[in-house]
């Protein structure tokens, strides 16, 4: 089956495909080495100074901190609370574990404007609005069902018989866990960690209905940049965040798997 | 004592100390999943139904007026009609330039698939702003299909952003990666071998395509419509910056009643109604996935 030839109109469809779904990305590539003041492709001169502007515009760099915080604290409490959840889940396989499966992950099926709206209102009584921390909760809402799922397909795909046998030898759960289990583990939480802090770092509906005048999230100033003014400002910085989408990419796909993790 | 030890680590028989820890460890998820989804998600239909006064406030007692408002304004009607249809427009244009990639990642294997699968999926984790932006560079009047078609002799730009086909192109391409890999988990199905049985036997390629790749991947279709077709009716940033404000759908509108003219009832009970289209749309898949079993 390896070696099965593919008809060469399938080929010229997916290449045709394929140039569709990478246009985008590819176009801001050469648009970020532009030299002219408004956005125009192709550029009659080129420079490297949107990338200088990057530097200059402190809205966009203090944005990209946050972001940045941000995602590193969302990332840390997702391991924390998905961990022991998809153990439980996966390995004490308690009665309704199915449905609780589908509670946990649910805010993923919810499109992300209604459930951006819901948390507006609440969070605005609250007084959380604008806040880092409404800010906070609203992403560990939306990548705590990508962080458990990716744990928990890790978990279950682990040989039991390892912390069977050293049960058998006598080691207690706890120790079973904190020797065996959890070291299995570690590629699957490095997945789930990319893929959380990366979910947060480009969320970009919930962040718009939690962002106010002082505090924006990177994607959020991307969007209200271009909305504004249409310069190839943020070309340059999306090179930057493809670049960084593409590591994280190839660090999920070194450590689980991206059909794994993907293709179910 | 080692099957007790067993049962412990694996789970699998009722033993007493596996159920409370379970729950101990499921604790904060919960809390997490109750403050942050359950319970706004419950107040924003409890919104949709409350008495407001004008400044804003619940009142406490129950009103329909803007779900009549809703069901008696032809705008909104318009509304839900314009972003069904473009939905499904966006869901066959998808499904169109997406099979042939899964197919041929499907028939790839190797190295090359793996690099293959790593250019489906990185669009899907990089944020829509930069793919829209991106759609931007290409469809604008300054665009690159713009310039090209100036530099061949067209005397003016054709108009392809700030209007529906704009939003059409932009949100086909961006909802491309989830079809994809909709369809490919749906071909997973598909036995080499059975292929391989029919050309054997004589069965001309296309013909093989139409009685035997196409009706196993059916599945796999119908996932990824529904998938496409609901996150093409709920998306808004697209729709916002490829429309310019002139495209009005569904989910630009809750966003502008949620942010600009403030009323938060009218974007709730709008709200609820996009989930209302996700349950129908839910439904049809059930029905379709029954009938072809």
């Amino acid at each position: 089956m390896d070696e099965r030839p593919i008809s060469p109109i399938l080929k010229i469809l997916a290449a045709v495909g394929f140039l569709f779904l990478l246009a985008p990305v590819l176009i801001v590539v050469p648009l970020s080495f532009s030299g002219e003041v408004f956005m125009a492709f192709p550029p009659e001169s080129w420079s490297l100074r949107w990338y200088a502007a990057i530097a200059e515009n402190e809205k966009m760099l203090a944005a990209f901190l946050f972001s940045l915080k941000l995602a590193t604290a969302v990332t840390a409490v997702n391991l924390f609370v998905a961990v022991p959840a998809a153990y439980a889940l996966v390995r004490l396989a308690p009665r309704g574990g199915d449905a609780m499966m589908g509670f946990f992950t649910a805010p993923l099926l919810l499109p992300s404007i209604v459930l951006g709206l819901a948390m507006l209102i609440v969070f605005s009584r609250a007084g959380l609005l604008a806040t880092p921390q409404g800010m906070f909760v609203a992403h560990l809402v939306v990548t705590l069902p990508y962080t458990l799922r990716v744990i928990a397909t890790a978990l279950s795909t682990l040989p039991i018989a390892v912390e069977e046998a050293a049960a058998t030898l006598g080691a207690s759960p706890v120790t079973v866990f904190r020797r065996v289990t959890l070291p299995m583990m570690v590629p699957g939480m490095i997945a789930a960690g990319s893929l959380s802090f990366l979910v947060s770092f480009d969320e970009v509906v919930l962040s718009l209905f939690m962002s106010g005048p002082r505090l924006s999230t990177l994607p959020v100033e991307m969007y209200n940049h271009v909305e504004n003014r249409a310069d190839p400002l943020v070309a340059a910085v999306s090179v930057l965040l493809v670049v960084f989408t593409l590591v994280a990419v190839v660090v999920v796909d070194r450590s689980l798997g991206l059909a794994k993790t993907f293709v179910r | 004592m080692t099957a007790a030890a067993i049962s412990k680590v694996s789970g699998r028989d009722a033993d007493f100390g596996a159920a409370p820890i379970a729950l101990m460890l499921l604790v904060p998820i919960t809390i997490v999943n109750l403050i942050g989804f359950v319970l706004p998600v419950a107040n924003l239909a409890i919104l949709s139904v409350s008495e407001v006064r004008s400044s804003g406030a619940m009142t406490g007692g129950w009103s329909m007026a803007k779900w009549l408002l809703v069901a008696t304004d032809p705008f909104y009607w318009e509304l839900l009609w314009n972003s069904v249809r473009t939905s499904l427009v966006i869901t066959a244009l998808t499904l169109a330039v997406s099979y042939p990639i899964a197919l041929y990642l499907h028939r790839s294997t190797g190295l090359w698939r793996n690099a293959l699968l790593v250019m489906v999926i990185s669009p899907l984790l990089l944020s829509a702003v930069v793919r829209t932006y991106g759609w931007i560079a290409i469809l604008s009047d300054q665009g690159l299909v713009n310039q090209g078609l100036m530099a061949l002799g067209a005397s003016e730009p054709v108009r392809l952003m700030f209007n529906l086909t704009g939003v059409t192109i932009g949100l086909t391409e961006i909802l491309m990666p989830y079809m994809i890999v909709a369809l490919l988990a749906g071909l997973g199905r598909l036995d080499p071998r059975v292929e391989e049985a029919a050309a054997t036997l004589g069965a001309p390629p296309w013909r093989v395509f139409v009685r035997i790749v196409l009706p196993l991947s059916l599945p796999g279709i119908a996932l990824g419509s529904l998938l496409t077709f609901v996150l093409a009716i709920s998306s808004f940033i697209t729709p916002k910056l490829l429309g310019g404000g002139r495209v009005f759908l569904l989910a630009t509108e809750v966003y502008d009643q949620a942010m600009v003219t403030l009323d938060w009832p009218l974007a709730a009970t709008l709200s609820i109604i996009v989930l209302l289209v996700f349950g129908v749309a839910l439904a049809l898949y059930g029905r379709i996935l029954r009938s072809i079993g």
